[in-house]
């Protein structure tokens, strides 16, 4: 057995030097395209010391943009749970007409532009737009307006927990909610108790990688954003302004922000990916180790 | 309590999965569905747990003690429902799973902490796994998880017991022992209990009678001794364990093939129809010279001396395979080798004559 193995690592493996290539050229394409940008935004925010550091954060302009991030994130993220968890839930319990066209929908604000999803807001929510007019006779600004700045961020975020969920649950099957039926429990009951027990791991998955993303949208945010400072600019716009008026720590401290915002996220992702692992692990196991009674 | 299932159909596109099926299981039986997958048969069971509703037909009834529980969904037909897979609550310990039932009840007809406490542990020491109750699922063998499914579903005090192919998953050695502990269980309990299988020997070991599925259709009930000894159609024999099958025509009453005639029973067939013989290995005798004039010549070409009796492989003049066994004894006293040529005197015959008109 083991001189199988040996036989077969043998033979699979390169001569060294392609695999010393190959492992050094991805270690300092990583390094060189990666690493040492993210080191340069805490070493720019740094570079005049602590104190201009912080006082980039108390700018009025500064918290209104963090306030107006998580005020995006914040409405956008749970909204996407809610849509996520009931498309995924549809999608990989039920049989239904038109199935295959919401499942490649859901794909949409991947495949396209961020702008172009911004854009399409424009057309139908501004004052040329189809309901802009409408929606202004109730005195509702959508464009160039906090409600715009939320859809924009709802439309680029909108796959995420959806597509996490719907492999995870396919997978899963529904067995387990007809045994939980079956006991008596009612719809309710099941999905607390069982349904969302087993989906808990891809829910914060999901989740953290949708308001990374949330929190860090430039492109549609700016489209529908008319990059009021102090008004309805972002966080990502206001890091652009700030670079644009050359006031350069100011933008690298704001960076800075996001940057570990994005540090947080990669190891939240990577222990979660873990615990993800286990959990089909082990019920790969319950079909696959049985009768050893 | 009884059920009666009165025309049901069900089809899932245009693949039928279920054809004008009745039936009538009476209270306190165990009654077996078996039959080769895509039979329908776990169709039938989950139209009875009400997680498929049959076609519409205003002829079409399920009835539970005589009343039609079209409208009553899963939870409130107090069925236990037990399925291959286990279907346990992988991120709920044992005695959680168990409880899972009474737990979910409305307040009001919940019973107190205690109460649930006490009943699991009469249903742990029920499946034999008394102190396993705060393990969780993945902590147990096949069988145990399979043991921990059926307590979790006693716990409701189900008015029927459903268990869809409940030891296929199992290794042979496990499910036999299971078999047996299922069928101690039914004789105490008392509950009326459906059992989909595909396994012939299961069904037939363990249960008061069988019903055989063929392509959505019923194609015998009866005890298993009945299904076994008198099958009515070439299916059901051949389904129902080993069997040799021979091609023929009809002729002057009897069915004949190149080595050998058997006599007809009945004579509702006309001459030269093809006919098909069926022998189980255990009707076939063989000897060193003809015992009659419908033995006929073969040669043995294996031996299999594994098991109780001695399982031989013949081949006719014609090169048919014909399996025979034979009891130890009768190995020793033929003194029997490979090569050697033996008479063969089928002393029990099915003849089937196809229907074509179907």
């Amino acid at each position: 057995m083991t001189q199988n193995a040996n036989r077969i690592q043998r033979e699979t493996s390169d001569p060294w030097w392609v695999r010393a290539t190959i492992v050094s050229i991805s270690i300092s394409f990583v390094a060189l395209m990666l690493v040492m940008p993210l080191g340069v935004i805490f070493f720019e925010a740094f570079r005049k010391g602590v104190s201009v550091y912080l006082k980039a954060f108390q700018d009025r302009n500064a918290i209104r943009a963090i306030f107006m991030t998580c005020l995006a994130a914040g409405i956008a993220v749970p909204l996407n749970l809610v849509f996520g968890i009931a498309a995924s839930w549809a999608i990989a319990k039920f049989h239904f007409r038109g199935k295959g066209l919401l499942i490649a929908l859901i794909d949409l604000p991947f495949a396209i532009s961020p702008v172009i999803s911004g854009l399409v807001y424009i057309l139908v929510f501004g004052m040329q737009g189809w309901l802009g007019k409408w929606l202004e006779g109730y005195g509702i600004q959508v464009i160039f307006a906090v409600p715009g700045i939320v859809l924009a961020t709802i439309f680029v975020t909108f796959p995420f927990v959806a597509r996490e969920l719907i492999p995870l649950m396919q997978e899963q099957g529904s067995e387990e909610e007809w045994a939980a039926v079956s006991l008596g429990a009612n719809g309710w009951q099941t999905f607390w108790r069982v349904t969302l027990p087993n989906i808990k791991w891809g829910v914060l998955y999901g989740v953290l990688l949708c308001n990374a993303r949330a929190m860090g949208e430039f492109g549609a945010v700016s489209v529908v954003s008319s990059n009021i400072r102090g008004g309805t600019n972002t966080l990502p716009l206001h890091i652009d302004a700030l670079y644009n008026d050359y006031n350069s720590v100011a933008a690298f401290a704001m960076a800075s922000i996001l940057a570990s915002l994005g540090v947080i996220t990669l190891i939240g992702k990577t222990l979660l990916e873990r615990k993800l692992e286990q959990d089909s692990n082990s019920s790969l196991e319950s079909t696959t180790t049985e009768g050893i009674s | 309590m009884s059920i009666e299932i009165q025309n049901i159909s069900k089809s899932f596109g245009a693949f039928t999965a279920l054809k004008d099926i009745s039936l009538k299981i009476e209270e306190g039986e165990l009654i077996s569905l078996l039959g080769p997958s895509g039979s329908g048969k776990t169709t039938l069971l989950r139209v009875i747990a009400g997680m498929e509703s049959p076609d519409p037909n205003p002829n079409s009834h399920v009835l539970f003690f005589g009343e039609d529980v079209a409208n009553k969904p899963v939870g409130d037909r107090k069925v236990g429902f037990v399925f291959q897979h286990y279907a346990l609550f992988k991120h709920m310990s044992v005695f959680e799973n168990i409880a899972f039932g009474l737990r979910v009840r409305p307040r009001s007809q919940r019973p107190s902490p205690s109460a649930i406490h006490d009943k699991v542990h009469s249903l742990l020491k029920l499946i034999q796994l008394e102190g396993f109750g705060t393990r969780f699922p993945k902590q147990l063998s096949g069988g145990q998880r399979q043991r921990v499914a059926l307590a979790r579903a006693l716990a409701i005090e189900p008015q029927v017991l459903l268990l869809d192919e409940p030891f296929g998953a199992l290794d042979a050695k496990v499910r036999k022992g299971l078999r047996d502990w299922l069928r101690g269980l039914h004789d105490e309990l008392n509950t009326t209990t459906i059992l989909v299988t595909h396994d012939q020997e299961e069904a037939l070991e363990v249960s008061d009678r069988v019903v055989v599925m063929n392509q959505a259709r019923i194609e015998q009930v009866g005890a298993p001794a009945d299904v076994f000894h008198h099958p009515e159609s070439e299916f059901v024999i051949d389904f129902l364990g080993n069997v040799n099958v021979f091609q023929g025509r009809i002729n002057q009453g009897q069915a004949v093939m190149e080595s050998l005639r058997v006599n007809l029973s009945e004579d509702s067939t006309r001459e030269g129809d093809q006919a098909n013989v069926y022998i189980r290995p255990n009707d076939i005798s063989i000897d060193r010279v003809p015992i009659s004039p419908s033995s006929f010549e073969a040669t043995v070409t294996r031996i299999n001396r594994a098991g109780i009796n001695a399982k031989l492989s013949l081949a006719s003049k014609n090169k048919e395979e014909i399996r025979v066994d034979i009891s130890m004894e009768r190995l020793l006293e033929l003194d029997l080798q490979l090569g050697n040529t033996v008479f063969v005197h089928p002393t029990k015959a099915r003849v089937f004559v196809p229907d074509y008109t179907i």
